[in-house]
């Protein structure tokens, strides 16, 4: 693997000098979770390690995933890395077009057998023999398997590739699925959002070409150095939630003050992710700072749990959508009226047989 | 379920009957089964009205974040009257291993055996105002057993099951919380699914509170035995000594 370049080289190449090189290094140990002892590691193995290709395939999908990925904060994260993937496949962003770029993630599969990471964008549709999307001609659950085959590990970016996202949101007129539903038998990281962000997405490769593992991963297989936490968990607005004080509607004097947005149906409580922490676009900022609840995108099936501004789910049954608190009034209202019912016939039988009643 | 009590066989009963002794009252409760049923009220009461209060919160307070913390302190309340509802049924499953046979009516409902549908039949016969008399019972009449064991056991192993998972994610990835019961929230789909499941568990339940409630003062008026006055002295009292 001799005629491979390393990703140092790759970095030189472009006119990354030594000093940005190590300062990414260190950024990168620290945006891992890693402490500082860690970054010469990294600038070690980058400078050693033949880099490791990366196909990326899309399937089903709104390439919002692409477009968070390429607006990474580190320009040198989006540069490197990047342009190491666009050199193997990826039918967005890549130069070649048609028969080329087929012929382009075959020669890829072949010559790195076993060793490339398969990055998936978007997912599968099973109806119809998977004819909902088709990729140069043939289905992209085909392409998906083919290429899955020979991966050393995939990763499943955003909710669609992870959880199935909107076009699997009831009711899923195409059977659209989350990948781990047709690739059974190689480890898959999910790195769930809609779309991820670019950081998130950057640091999660960077740790596997640096380091040739996969991150730790939680029980659903998410990174968790960054979904082991709520984005309620490390809230700015969080003191706001534990005093008491929300947000009741919008544009109200609590909308004004900042306050916590949990009763207009924010989802931070239940949804694991990186944004309160890591923010948006170089760390600006992220929904609930702009004022907004988050929506939860970041978890499996968020299309369908309801309004995003209800805090409590909706109950799908026989086409009337409630919340877990209106089925509970009217089941307790219908039991108690029940009860005084049959108090009522209690006490006039008791009544009536007062006096037969053998004492 | 215990079975109708005063049923000696049949010849025996017949030679007996002049002498049969009166039983008016028997011991049914131990006192750590009565604290149990009373410390388990409690919690429960303060699980629901706080658990209401997390699920739809009280209006905001007014002033600095400073100078508040009512969610705080509800949160704390839920999380506390939850360990004691945990703790106390776990003890509560101990004591049907040591205590008196009473003590396990709760976890096994013999559904296995003919008599108990017969009488669990005529129960509902009874609540149905078909039947004139009740029948007398030590411990819970097959009815009863049966709401207890359906609605009440499996009711709150499933809110300490889900509500553990959800104390998990407070204490973060592998706490213990997470370690035992965390697996429950990919099973159900996710955090958003088992904080639905848990709000309609509670719901479960205050229905069992009530039909509980209601049930117990009915028949301490109406059935031939003592109800209310068993759970806190632990003696059953006869209203009668009739057989059966």
């Amino acid at each position: 693997m001799s005629e491979i370049e390393t990703f140092y080289q790759v970095m030189r190449r472009q006119g990354i000098t030594r000093r940005s090189f190590l300062k990414y290094c260190s950024l990168t140990a620290a945006a891992l979770g890693l402490g500082p002892t860690f970054a010469p590691q990294i600038a070690n193995a980058m400078e050693t390690k033949p880099r490791t290709p990366v196909v990326w395939l899309h399937g089903l999908e709104c390439t919002c995933c692409s477009e968070s990925f390429i607006r990474s904060a580190h320009p040198l994260v989006k540069d490197v890395v990047l342009s190491m993937i666009s050199l193997d496949y990826d039918d967005t962003l890549m130069a070649a077009a048609g028969h080329h770029a087929e012929q382009a993630l075959e020669d890829t599969i072949q010559k790195y057998k076993g060793e490339y990471i398969l990055a998936v964008e978007g997912n599968p549709p099973l109806n119809e023999d998977g004819m909902f999307c088709i990729v140069g001609g043939k289905p992209f659950l085909d392409q998906l398997k083919h290429a899955a085959k020979d991966a050393k590990a995939i990763i499943a970016w955003g909710s669609c590739a992870s959880w199935g996202c909107v076009q699997a949101a009831r009711p899923n007129p195409t059977q659209a699925v989350p990948i781990h539903k047709v690739i059974t038998d190689k480890p898959i990281i999910k790195v769930p959002g809609c779309p991820p962000i670019a950081e998130v997405m950057t640091g999660v490769i960077t740790y596997m070409l640096t380091f040739g593992r996969l991150p730790e991963l939680d029980r659903q297989g998410r990174p968790k150095m960054f979904y082991s936490q709520r984005i309620h968990d490390k809230c700015y607005r969080r003191p706001h939630f534990d005093a008491g004080q929300f947000v009741e509607s919008w544009d109200d004097e609590g909308a004004r003050k900042g306050h916590c947005l949990y009763k207009v149906g924010c989802k931070g409580p239940t949804t694991y992710n990186a944004c309160s922490t890591v923010r948006w676009n170089e760390g600006t900022s992220f929904p609930i700072q702009a004022g907004h609840g988050c929506i939860g995108c970041s978890e499996d099936g968020f299309w369908d749990k309801g309004s995003f501004y209800d805090r409590l789910s909706n109950i799908p049954q026989f086409g009337i959508e409630q919340n877990a608190d209106q089925i509970g009034t009217a089941v307790a209202g219908t039991v108690g009226a029940g009860i005084a019912a049959h108090a009522a016939v209690s006490a006039i039988k008791r009544a009536q047989h007062k006096g037969d009643q053998p004492a | 379920m215990t079975m109708a009590v005063n049923k000696p066989e049949p010849a025996k009963a017949q030679q007996d009957a002049p002498l049969q002794r009166k039983q008016t009252a028997v011991f049914v409760y131990e006192w750590p089964l009565r604290l149990w049923h009373w410390v388990t009220v409690f919690s429960v009461l303060i699980l629901c009205v706080t658990g209401y209060f997390i699920g739809a919160p009280l209006p905001s307070m007014p002033g600095e974040a400073i100078d508040n913390y009512l969610m705080g302190y509800i949160r704390f309340a839920h999380f506390s009257a939850g360990y004691v509802l945990a703790v106390g049924f776990v003890g509560r499953i101990y004591w049907a291993f040591v205590g008196n046979s009473h003590a396990r009516e709760l976890f096994v409902v013999p559904l296995h055996k003919k008599a108990w549908w017969k009488e669990a039949w005529h129960e509902v016969r009874w609540y149905l105002f078909l039947e004139r008399v009740p029948k007398k019972y030590i411990g819970h009449n097959p009815v009863g057993q049966a709401a207890m064991f359906f609605m009440f056991v499996l009711g709150n192993i499933f809110m300490i099951f889900t509500g553990f998972a959800l104390y998990g994610e407070g204490l973060g990835m592998d706490s213990w919380a997470d370690q035992a019961f965390g697996w429950l929230i990919p099973l159900m789909g996710q955090s958003q699914d088992v904080h639905t499941w848990h709000h309609l568990g509670m719901w479960y339940l205050i229905i069992f509170v009530m039909i509980h409630v209601y049930v117990a003062i009915r028949e301490d008026i109406m059935s031939r035995q003592s109800l209310i006055s068993t759970m806190i002295g632990g003696w059953r009292m006869f209203k009668d000594d009739r057989p059966d």
